[in-house]
């Protein structure tokens, strides 16, 4: 067999889904267990394609809930690895997602989100998984989710979520949507040499010495994987520093708390926001994915007709900017206006930190994005 | 601390750089195919932006089908067409779908022997007709007529150059059928160019 590259350098006119596996490869995942679903397909089929290619894997397995967990495996097998799906195989992936953060285990999960509950709208956009995305799992764990708004963010946030998975140790989830998904847009590949070499941090200290769980100044410890002459124990269990099971109120007190400080201490580093015409704006639209296109369109048309508005992108969602909408509403922007195509997700996350300050959600339920014109029409209602 | 990026990036995307074309038939007439040719050339070979979107369903055959591009010298933030510039029917259904609202500054460029021009007259600024199927059946193959439209498409409306699509249309289809697309966009450009179809054909 044909050795193929594993970065495409060059240009391309790829949708997001496309995008997303190149993203991947390029980021040095080898290995992808998953089951196909609309909107999500195009991304297993690329890399069914792609992956044998560079010497890499790639499983069709039985179902999501199988997939996910090849995906934890590969991980502590000391492989960068990946699985993508919708709705419905998210919500039967949320079990193993809590594991592989309860086992820290680095990986990426890419959602490329369709509208629901249930089955929903198999084809049609939507936006209803973001709430899911941060709790969809029981118990308490910190969390990060990427939002890309074009093919080529949802290559470049592909290849970021795999450095984020491995510094901070988590499943690292890619939001996307199926508008982003199907749409295809020039894709610029840059050179290997200027693409982020994403490593594992390897543990110093010897085997015997080392304790599997026990995080540095940064919360999040080194990783032996399977193999490298460690002796490792993982379990869904609450674990003490060696990884073996403790079943008391002081190691989950431990453990749990440093699973959501890890991601809290270093909100900073994660959050990613865009501001554009927010300096002098008195009302900013919040905006994520596809509705974020929208949104900026809006902004325009709104400046145009001489109304100060201004546009707050989330990259990230999760974390969720919490400094900056709360700097916003004290510096006495009239409100938020936050359109997203579900019934007010991240709008009641914007309430939460608007200080009182007007908060306009314009929900859609999903199957369609926003027109310009009913963004700007929640606009000129807030100015 | 919060990293912010402030974007200038397109301040003002007017409607009048942004053109909106959408590609109509049903399913199994290489519309989509089509669409992602047009975007690709004007993405790739002539530097513009472009956005290509389909209406997705579960149908695979039949039924009628669209492609959407949007080609802007700007940014293009809203990809959606929302009212085209240029609509191509290829066939009764996607006539009856969507060109039930018509601008009048829409151009409408049908397939002669699939699309009636009744209800289009008067209805858009211009009417152009190809038999694009026809000519695919001479060529050998009627699976070209998209190819043959795009060629039509290129030489009356002139949205993208033609060598720039000509290139896209090769890099795009499957090895082997080069020779017959290029004779197929060859032949949907001539007619165009050859002042055929023009107006309410």
């Amino acid at each position: 067999m044909s050795k193929s590259r594993d970065v495409l350098t060059g240009e391309h006119f790829l949708n997001g889904d496309e995008a997303s596996a190149e993203g991947a490869i390029a980021a040095g995942c080898r290995f992808f267990a998953g089951y196909p679903i609309t909107p999500a397909t195009e991304i297993a089929e690329r890399m069914a394609k792609r992956l044998p290619a560079v010497s890499g894997v790639y499983i069709q397995m039985e179902d999501e809930i199988a997939s996910m967990a090849a995906v934890l495996g590969a991980s502590w097998g000391g492989t960068k690895s990946m699985t993508a799906t919708s709705g419905p195989g998210f919500s039967l992936m949320m079990e193993n997602i809590g594991l592989g953060m309860m086992m820290e285990t680095p990986c990426v999960v890419v959602n490329i989100m369709r509208g629901g509950p249930s089955t929903g709208l198999p084809t049609l956009v939507g936006q209803g998984d973001v709430m899911q995305a941060r709790w969809g799992s029981h118990g308490d764990y910190g969390v990060i989710a990427l939002t890309p708004s074009s093919p080529q963010e949802a290559f470049d946030m592909t290849i970021e979520a795999f450095g984020l998975s491995e510094k901070y140790r988590l499943p690292v989830i890619v939001l996307s949507d199926e508008l982003i998904g199907h749409m295809y847009e020039r894709v610029v590949i840059p050179e290997k040499k200027f693409l982020p070499r994403i490593r594992r941090r390897k543990p110093r200290k010897a085997p015997g010495e080392h304790l599997p769980f026990q995080g540095g100044e940064d919360l999040v410890p080194p990783m032996a994987c399977a193999g490298e002459g460690y002796r490792l124990h993982v379990t869904g269990l609450t674990h003490d520093e060696m990884g073996y099971p403790v079943i008391t109120a002081s190691a989950q007190e431990r453990l749990v708390r440093r699973l959501c400080d890890k991601i809290r201490r270093h909100a900073g580093d994660i959050i990613r926001i865009e501001e554009e015409a927010t300096e002098d704006a008195e009302v900013i639209v919040v905006a994520y994915g596809c509705a974020s296109r929208t949104a900026r369109e809006s902004v325009h048309m709104a400046r145009r007709e001489g109304m100060r508005a201004g546009l707050l992108r989330l990259l990230t969602v999760w974390p969720f900017p919490d400094g900056r909408i709360r700097e916003l509403a004290a510096r006495g922007v009239k409100g938020f206006v936050v359109p997203e195509v579900n019934y007010g997700q991240i709008a009641g996350e914007v309430e939460r930190c608007a200080a009182g300050r007007d908060v306009l959600m314009v929900g859609l339920m999903g199957g369609a994005v926003h027109t310009p014109d009913l963004i700007l029409e929640a606009i000129k209602e807030m100015v | 601390m919060t990293k912010l990026q402030n974007t200038q990036a397109g301040r003002g995307t007017e409607k009048k750089e942004r053109l909106e074309v959408r590609l109509s038939g049903f399913g199994g007439q290489g519309i989509v195919l089509a669409g992602n040719i047009l975007g690709r050339s004007a993405a790739l070979y002539e530097g513009k932006n472009a956005v290509f979107t389909q209406s997705y369903g579960p149908e695979a055959r039949g039924g009628a089908c669209s492609a959407d591009v949007v080609i802007s010298e700007g940014m293009i933030y809203y990809p959606k067409v929302a009212r085209p510039d240029i609509l191509v029917l290829m066939s009764e259904e996607a006539k009856n779908t969507y060109a039930r609202r018509l601008e009048p500054e829409t151009t409408v460029i049908i397939d002669r022997h699939l699309v009636k021009t009744d209800g289009l007259e008067g209805r858009c600024s211009r009417l152009f007709s190809v038999p694009a199927t026809r000519i695919a059946e001479e060529l050998g193959r009627k699976m070209v007529a998209n190819i043959v439209m795009l060629g039509f498409l290129a030489a009356v409306t002139g949205i993208v150059r033609r060598d720039s699509l000509q290139d896209a249309v090769l890099a795009s289809v499957p090895q082997g059928t080069e020779e017959l697309n290029t004779k197929a966009f060859e032949k949907g450009y001539q007619y165009g160019q050859e002042g055929e179809g023009g107006q309410a054909g």
